[in-house]
């Protein structure tokens, strides 16, 4: 009928993110060889145990190929067409004050306050905020951590991991590439070799960190990649609640993203970690917008640790991602949160890897995934209870939502299980959102647009549930952009 | 005539080009309560649908005119904020949309249009339970999400809820009656019996007389084929009860 066309009508809107920033930069040549990554290691500064650990990543991803199995179709990518390092000019500034003004222009655009002003309280009579630490990474380089003398002051170190590598070598040492090894997989093997920049954290032990730590990723170049390297690692007893957000000018060519995030929780510890992921999808045609290869997981190292991954993902061409959690301690807890919504053209392949391999350890799997336009949008999981994981549970419940005829909504679940002991619980369903919610919305004088949005929001609220307060409205908010539109 | 609150004139509508209704015409006066009667098919729920302008429902010649607006290519959401309220035969699920949050937008909706600020949180609050007290459903349904999990009954006293609260010009009841216990039945009809005033009107599209036991109709019609075929006061709904609609069709 002719309001399913009025439906994926819906779907058609400007990225509000797509503008440029005009700034002068170095940028590398397009191709990859060993000389290119002693050239990016030798620019970051970096000691000769480094540059090794990138050669040989390198060395090993020269053998590897890309996976085949996700459920998204592209063009092959051609490794040598692509530049894998990208910066401003300059020297990286030592404060706030020195930061080029017209990048902090472009965080300021982007709604990133790059200033250590907490938001004034009583203002409009809203709520006081708290105030969140933000390092600003754009293309190759960190340009700004903020909030850096306070998180001192509690012991937390949160630097660009370029810092980390020169100044705390011994955690980077032990942990980089502890929780993602280097030939993990293609993307995370490249990623070893290339990476230029990234958040580090450290948290101290029985810490709970002050404020809201958040990295905000810029892709700005064109023809360049971006592959960022996050560590994050919670000593015993220690807290931390790190955000992340990114966006991209909006480009005819697909831009590559291939990240690596590590977490590491000792015992008693807790990360959360969530990310609002706007990348730039591409144009109705489906021309341009980044793939987002990204391979993120966490390891609760310890006993009763935590980590909860919560991401809303919007954006990109096509994603492929899936953070996981390896629930080495006894009792530790493994959490995923996923909103994932694709229209247009986007492909998604998202979701987790629950592995249970200490005794009473616990998972949680939320997956929501709406569809819209002619995008394809699916959900891979795996749930493994090894021998040794006693009393282990599991809980999964994973829903899609159809706007439209002509998208796609799947599920790939897979569970292995070698303990016959182990729950594993998996719930699934399916729907659309009807013509018969959108009238009654209608009658009752809501316009099509908003109903849409509500209906959406209705569906996520699980998982907008347990993101911080201020990510939660501004979930709700890019989902109510990303759909305006969807109905004529 | 001139001056009714909804005057449909020869109406013919198509449901996948089939036609349904053939040249209605009704008639409905601010302050009177009408009730559409017929047998199953005979396009009764059809009339409702199309006065709320429900995709599918093609107006092929005839008229709608609503407190003297022509409902011709207005939007539902339009022909709602004018004032026109339908009351589902088979009210949809909406999945975490909460009934609060659901309800708060309709009246937003509604003061915008009327260039009124938006009521304060606790004002439509105090206003929701009041409403959901009123047709016997607890304060903790509203935040539910909206008609999930609800059962038959309940949808239907939800529907009364929501003409209650948004107070509508015209409520158009869509068999509202249908699959409800006599309380809920009870229920229902002291709640359209609240809503009467001597500014709005209500229709009542019903297969059966029981509703009308509780809720006296100024007016009874019976739609048959597509076109009213009697109209009458109350007592024509009480024939039809003992006789049936075999009588009537021609």
């Amino acid at each position: 009928m002719a309001e399913s066309a009025e439906i994926n009508a819906l779907v058609e809107r400007e990225y509000a993110a797509g503008f440029v920033t005009d700034i002068a930069a170095e940028t590398l040549p397009p191709g990859l060889d060993e000389g290119v990554v002693r050239a990016i290691s030798a620019k970051k500064g970096e000691p000769e145990w480094m540059t090794e650990w990138r050669l040989d990543a390198y060395r090993r991803w020269r053998k590897m190929r890309p996976p085949r199995w996700a459920h998204v179709r592209f063009p092959d990518i051609d490794y040598q067409a692509i530049s894998y390092y990208s910066a401003p000019t300059g020297d990286k500034p030592k404060s706030l004050d020195e930061v080029d003004p017209e990048l902090l222009r472009t965080y300021e655009k982007l709604g990133i306050p790059l200033h250590e002003r907490a938001k004034l309280a009583g203002v409009e009579g809203a709520d006081e905020s708290a105030p969140v630490a933000v390092d600003a990474v754009f293309d190759s380089v960190s340009i700004a951590t903020t909030f850096k003398e306070e998180l001192r002051d509690a012991g937390v170190v949160f630097c660009s991991i370029a810092e980390a590598i020169r100044e705390h070598p011994e955690l980077v040492r032990r942990y980089l590439g502890s929780v993602v090894p280097k030939p993990d997989n293609f993307y995370a093997a490249l990623n070893s070799a290339v990476f230029s920049d990234g958040s580090f954290v450290y948290i101290p032990k029985h810490t709970r960190c002050p404020m809201e730590l958040s990295t905000y990723f810029r892709i700005n170049a064109a023809n360049t990649g971006q592959f960022e390297r996050t560590l994050i690692i919670a000593d015993a007893g220690s807290y931390v609640s790190y955000l992340e957000g990114c966006t991209a000018p909006m480009r005819d060519d697909n831009q590559l993203h291939a990240a690596v995030v590590e977490l590491v929780a000792l015992e008693d510890a807790q990360i959360k970690y969530s990310t609002v992921q706007n990348w730039y999808p591409g144009d109705e045609q489906g021309r341009g917008g980044i793939y987002n290869f990204v391979t993120k997981r966490g390891a609760c190292l310890g006993a009763r640790s935590k980590i909860s991954w919560t991401q809303v993902e919007t954006g990109s061409a096509i994603t492929w991602k899936y953070p996981s959690v390896v629930l080495r301690g006894d009792e530790s807890v493994g959490e995923f949160h996923s909103v994932a919504l694709t229209r247009n053209r986007q492909q998604a392949d998202t979701g987790t890897k629950m592995i249970h391999i200490g005794r009473g350890t616990k998972s949680t799997i939320v997956s929501k995934g709406i569809s819209a336009g002619r995008s394809q949008n699916s959900y891979r999981g795996l749930v493994r209870m090894n021998h040794g994981a006693a009393g282990a549970r599991n809980h999964t419940q994973c829903d899609s939502l159809l706007i439209g005829d002509h998208c796609g909504a799947h599920t790939f679940p897979y569970i292995e299980s070698k303990l016959p002991s182990a729950t594993i619980e998996h719930e699934a369903t399916t729907s659309k959102v009807s013509d018969e919610q959108l009238f009654l919305c209608q009658q009752r004088g809501i316009d099509a647009e908003k109903a849409v949005a509500m209906i959406v929001n209705g569906f996520c609220k699980d998982v907008f549930r347990t993101l911080p307060m201020e990510f939660a409205v501004e979930a709700a908010q890019l989902l109510e952009v990303s759909l305006e539109g969807a109905v004529g | 005539m001139s001056n009714a609150l909804l005057e449909v004139d020869s109406l013919h509508v198509e449901v996948d080009d089939k036609p349904i209704l053939k040249g209605l015409g009704i008639a409905v006066q601010a302050g009177e309560v009408h009730a559409v009667m017929g047998p199953n098919g005979a396009g009764k729920s059809t009339l409702a649908n199309v006065l709320a302008g429900r995709p599918g429902y093609a107006v092929t010649s005839g008229a709608m005119i609503f407190d003297g607006v022509d409902l011709a290519d207005r939007l539902p959401e339009e022909r709602a904020l004018l004032g026109l309220f339908l009351a589902f035969q088979y009210p949809v699920e909406i999945p975490g949309l909460s009934n609060m949050e659901f309800l708060k937008a309709a009246i937003d909706a509604r003061a915008k249009h009327a260039g009124l600020d938006e009521p304060s949180a606790a004002d439509f609050i105090k206003r929701a339970r009041e409403a959901a007290g009123r047709v016997g459903l607890s304060a903790d349904f509203l935040r539910r999400g909206v008609n999930e999990g609800f059962s038959g009954g309940e949808k239907k006293r939800n529907e009364i809820l929501q003409m209650l609260l948004l107070q509508p010009r015209l409520a158009v009841l869509d068999e509202t009656d249908s699959g409800l216990d006599i309380d809920a039945l009870q229920v229902v009809a002291a709640g359209i019996n609240a809503f009467r005033s001597a500014n709005n009107a209500v229709l009542l599209v019903t297969h059966y007389q029981r509703l009308l036991n509780y809720v006296v109709p100024d007016r009874v019609h019976v739609l048959a084929d597509g076109r009213i075929v009697r109209s009458g006061d109350h007592t024509l709904a009480e024939q039809l009860e003992q006789k049936g609609y075999g009588w009537l069709a021609s």
